[in-house]
């Protein structure tokens, strides 16, 4: 008989990222709500020890698989070692960080169990002991309630929206074997350079430009954003003029954020744009055009040069 | 060297939105719909593919009702061989097609028909972004993913993927077939001139309907064959214009809003 609710979490450059404390916070709750038990999931290299951490968001159980072979993530090792996860713990529900990695992850585990995913939940209730999910479609400008199917329920969280708190627990570790799965994909190379900066859909702070930067020289920016310990983000136009990488696009067609602050520096506000950062707690516009579509969804508005604001903001905030 | 390419057509994402009285779709009247960017970018790469060889032929596959033959010759007009058009209108308003798996599950009926080296889709469709149409696709063909790919190079019958990864890329290899989904970045969308759409009216598109491929749609499709089926729609809050901040140097609006953002907003 299926029971409980078990998270799949992130062990990601030496720590656990955000999203998935978010993820176990939640899944805590349901598990409570539903007086069942929680498990935690950690997949890495040497993770026994950090996976220890997880106690204080109170789950039942931890369970680790640790091996040299996931040292990096890897989707065909996730996937089966997951699928396994799933078949000894028999849950009712798992949950995933919306993450890149994630979202691939729950994606090849959904379709293998022919189970109903619901992709970045912006909210996860319970109804007669059956996981309902908020999600937004076509980038926010619709929130619709969910029903999904299937002997395991399935769903990944948004970054940024669901809170992390502690809660008490028993946490007993558990070990579970690698399974090295199956695939016909060989890597040849991996490059990977850990950053210490916040990912932009994890950030509490971003500072974002548009087709306003006017070039390649972003520096008032990334000063601000390294001020407020935050990312830079930017505009389609500005990805697509190559003046910044695909990575920091904000938007319907890039990533969807939710800071707590987020700053629009020479955006004139497209609705793919708004749509990818509506949900910000608070909104500040800076542009020189006074009809900038961009002041209509902002909380604080500046018409001026962003080359002479920003720095100054900057420098307000060193004050 | 025969190459699938999955198409989905969206509404334009420059374009507002109306929640149909049903509650769980859209209400299409004067919907402007667009090409899915991300397969835009999956049409481009496998023409380029086309067009670096001699052997290719690129098939677009999509799935809609009678609306999407307008994608359709967009992608006749970019450059592609041969269409196929699975009409999964079952009634009116009814349709086979109403989450990833049912999606999923029509597509991969109809690749199975076809010869296929490789298969193309986008990352992601921006409308409802499940990320999850290929994954489902390659389990059901039994056909390796490789997601996210930036750069990727066919040697014979062997491919080479840069995948765009969380701080860096992956290499990986392969040999066909496998489904490659296509990350932004990998291409420049070509834009074919109308005149080229006006002329792709003529092309034929092999136009199937559910009952074609043998399902049975009611049973196995729509709403009682989903995973993960929409109860309501809203919208969401509406955010309303705030405070312009006014008056003085840009150092004093910059103080003023430092002071609002402390004080007021207590975000920092």
């Amino acid at each position: 008989m299926a029971q409980g609710v078990l998270v799949v979490t992130e062990y990601w450059n030496k720590s656990f990222r955000k999203i998935s404390l978010e993820a176990l916070s939640k899944g805590k709750e349901l598990a409570a709500e539903l007086g069942e038990p929680l498990t935690a999931m950690v997949l890495g290299s040497g993770v026994a020890d950090a996976a220890k951490e997880l106690a204080a968001y109170g789950p039942d159980a931890i369970l680790v698989a640790d091996d040299a072979s996931i040292e990096n993530y890897r989707s065909w090792i996730y996937e089966a070692t997951i699928i396994d996860a799933i078949k000894a713990k028999e849950p009712k529900m798992v949950i995933f960080g919306g993450t890149n990695q994630g979202k691939e992850i729950s994606a090849l585990v959904a379709a293998e169990l022919s189970c109903g995913l619901a992709v970045e939940c912006t909210d996860l209730e319970l109804e007669e002991g059956k996981l309902v999910a908020t999600r937004n479609l076509f980038g926010g400008k619709v929130v619709s309630k969910v029903d999904i199917e299937g002997d395991v329920q399935m769903a990944s969280i948004r970054p940024n929206v669901f809170e992390v708190k502690e809660a008490e627990g028993a946490a007993a570790v558990e070990s579970l074997a690698v399974n090295a799965g199956e695939t016909r994909v060989t890597l040849v190379e991996e490059r990977i350079e850990f950053s210490t900066k916040a990912e932009l859909t994890e950030a509490d702070y971003i500072v974002s430009g548009g087709r306003g930067m006017e070039g390649e020289d972003w520096s008032v920016l990334e000063d601000l954003a390294a001020t407020l310990n935050g990312a830079v983000g930017a505009s389609r136009n500005a990805v697509d003029l190559g003046w910044r990488p695909v990575s920091d696009q904000v938007g319907q067609t890039g990533k969807v954020v939710s800071p707590k602050l987020y700053i629009a520096c020479g955006i004139s506000g497209a609705m793919q744009h708004v749509a990818g950062m509506s949900t910000s707690d608070v909104i500040v516009a800076v542009n020189n055009d006074p009809d900038a579509l961009i002041f209509r969804v902002s909380d604080y508005c500046i018409q001026d040069d962003l080359f002479e604001v920003v720095p100054a903001i900057t420098a307000e905030l060193k004050k | 060297m025969d190459i699938v390419v999955l198409m989905k057509q969206i509404p334009d994402t420059e374009a507002p939105v109306e929640i149909a009285e049903s509650g769980h779709c859209l209400n299409e009247e004067d919907l402007k719909w667009a090409i899915n960017p991300y397969d835009e970018y999956a049409l481009e790469e496998a023409l380029l593919i086309k067009e670096s060889r001699d052997d290719v032929t690129v098939t677009v596959v999509t799935v809609g009702p009678d609306r999407v033959s307008e994608a359709i010759r967009v992608a006749y007009a970019m450059g592609v061989d041969n269409a196929i058009h699975i009409n999964d209108e079952i009634d009116e308003e009814v349709y086979g097609a109403v989450d990833a798996y049912t999606t999923s599950t029509i597509l991969a009926k109809a690749i199975k028909e076809l010869p296929c080296d490789m298969i193309i889709a986008g990352t992601r469709a921006v409308d409802d972004d499940n990320y999850m149409v290929p994954a489902c696709v390659s389990k059901m063909l039994g056909v390796p993913m490789i997601s996210n790919v930036a750069k990727q190079d066919i040697d014979g019958s062997t491919i080479t993927c840069e995948q765009a990864i969380d701080g860096g890329v992956a290499v990986l290899k392969a040999e066909l077939p496998i489904l490659m989904t296509a990350a932004k970045g990998i291409n420049e969308p070509r834009y074919p001139a109308f005149r080229a759409i006006m002329k792709a009216k003529k092309k034929k598109v092999d136009e199937k309907e559910l009952d074609d491929l043998g399902f049975d749609a009611e049973a196995e499709l729509g709403r009682a064959g989903a995973k993960v089926r929409i109860r309501s729609m809203a919208y969401p809050e509406a955010r309303a214009a705030g405070k312009m901040i006014d008056g003085g140097s840009p150092a004093e609006k910059a103080a003023e809003l430092v002071r609002l953002l402390k004080e007021e907003a207590c975000v920092i």
